[in-house]
């Protein structure tokens, strides 16, 4: 039985994209056969954060329109075995994406993969309500910063309410990924902490990824932060996903590593 | 000492951070509650205070405001009653008697 997970978020731009890519990479890189599904419609980005933009043919629009099958439409990582991208349309109809051709590519999809990652759009409108309707578990991508704790607040209820499972009265299991997290700034009392972020959205935390250059980096380059193995942020997306499948790992990179005045005058 | 400590635990407050935790707190409550749904009497609150409020001087709908504001141990609800300088009066003088 396959498992739907939703990457969601409100606010645009606090790495739900990095974090699918990411996240659907490591599932895959642990040997379960995973696939990436872009719901931004019209605003395709998956493609160039996992570096298969070029070849991108049919997407996820063309399937649930019966215009191309789900083999002509998914395209197989070239990095790591049992990984495969979704792509969205650029299409500019609203309209393009229906319930239930969603949800008949996610049971196609079901049938033959262990792990299903939905990439949501931004706000919470159609885009990003189809993105969740069906989904297991939810991770939740959150920054430190009052507009997108907010935002997710906001995704945490709908997803409470109006989902599929929630209906039936089993919402999805939600975790929160906390990004772009700076352990230096939260202790000059300039960025909200962790437990802050925990207290008000009260979910279970699954990670925090640091604030990280590599970010950037990576996606300049079109690989997924978590196959940098020196980076901070990709180990801490390989923490992610180890706790999603069960491991217990202790949170990294959230302490602030400045020197005192003795440790830089002496040295470590 | 007791000034010094004082004296960083009121600049500890003053972090932008706190600052944020503290907006957050209030406004995700207020979020919350218009999804559910705040009181459903407001409206019907807000229309019979208006028309109370006309029978002695002519005030535009946006004269009364209510809100609703929640934290753990209690539920205010706030009423705020403008009444322009200019306001007119009434055109039919109050009645002597409540109506029955």
């Amino acid at each position: 039985m396959a498992k739907i997970i939703v990457v969601t978020s409100g606010k645009g731009g606090v790495g739900k994209t990095t974090t699918s890519a990411s996240f659907a990479c490591g599932l895959a890189k642990r040997g379960h056969k995973t696939v990436v599904i872009d719901f931004d419609v019209g605003l395709r980005n998956l493609d160039l954060i996992m570096g298969c933009e070029r070849r991108v043919v049919y997407d996820f629009v063309n399937v649930v329109h019966g215009e191309a099958n789900l083999k002509q439409a998914l395209i197989k990582d070239k990095r790591i075995e049992n990984l495969y991208v979704l792509a969205a349309s650029q299409t500019r109809d609203k309209d393009a994406l229906t319930e239930d051709g969603v949800k008949k590519v996610l049971d196609d999809l079901a049938k033959d993969f262990e792990y299903i990652v939905c990439d949501s759009p931004a706000g919470i409108e159609k885009g990003a309500f189809l993105a969740m309707n069906f989904a297991d578990e939810a991770l939740v991508v959150t920054n430190p910063e009052v507009s997108s704790v907010r935002d997710s607040d906001r995704v945490l209820g709908l997803l409470q309410s109006k989902t599929v499972g929630a209906k039936a009265g089993q919402p999805p299991k939600e975790h929160l990924v906390i990004t772009r997290y700076s352990p230096e700034r939260v202790q000059q009392g300039e960025m909200l902490s962790i437990e802050d972020v925990k207290d008000i959205l009260a979910i279970p935390l699954i990670g925090v990824i640091p604030e990280s250059k590599t970010v950037l980096n990576s996606s300049n380059a079109g690989t997924p932060v978590i196959l940098e193995d020196n980076a901070d942020a990709g180990q801490a997306y390989e923490d992610v996903v180890a706790r999603f499948l069960g491991e217990d790992r202790p949170l990294r990179f959230v302490s602030s590593e400045r020197k005192g005045l003795l440790s830089r005058l002496f040295g470590d | 000492m007791s000034w010094l400590t004082e004296l960083f635990r009121e600049r500890r407050d003053k972090t932008s951070a706190n600052t944020a935790r503290e907006r957050l707190k209030l406004v995700v409550v207020a979020d919350r509650m218009h999804e559910r749904g705040a009181p459903s009497f407001l409206p019907e609150l807000q229309r019979d205070i208006l028309k109370a409020i006309r029978r002695y001087v002519q005030v535009p709908d946006s004269a009364v405001a209510i809100d609703v504001s929640r934290d753990d141990t209690m539920e205010a609800l706030e009423l705020t009653i403008t009444v322009p300088e200019s306001a007119p009066p009434a055109k039919k003088p109050p009645a002597k008697k409540a109506r029955r």
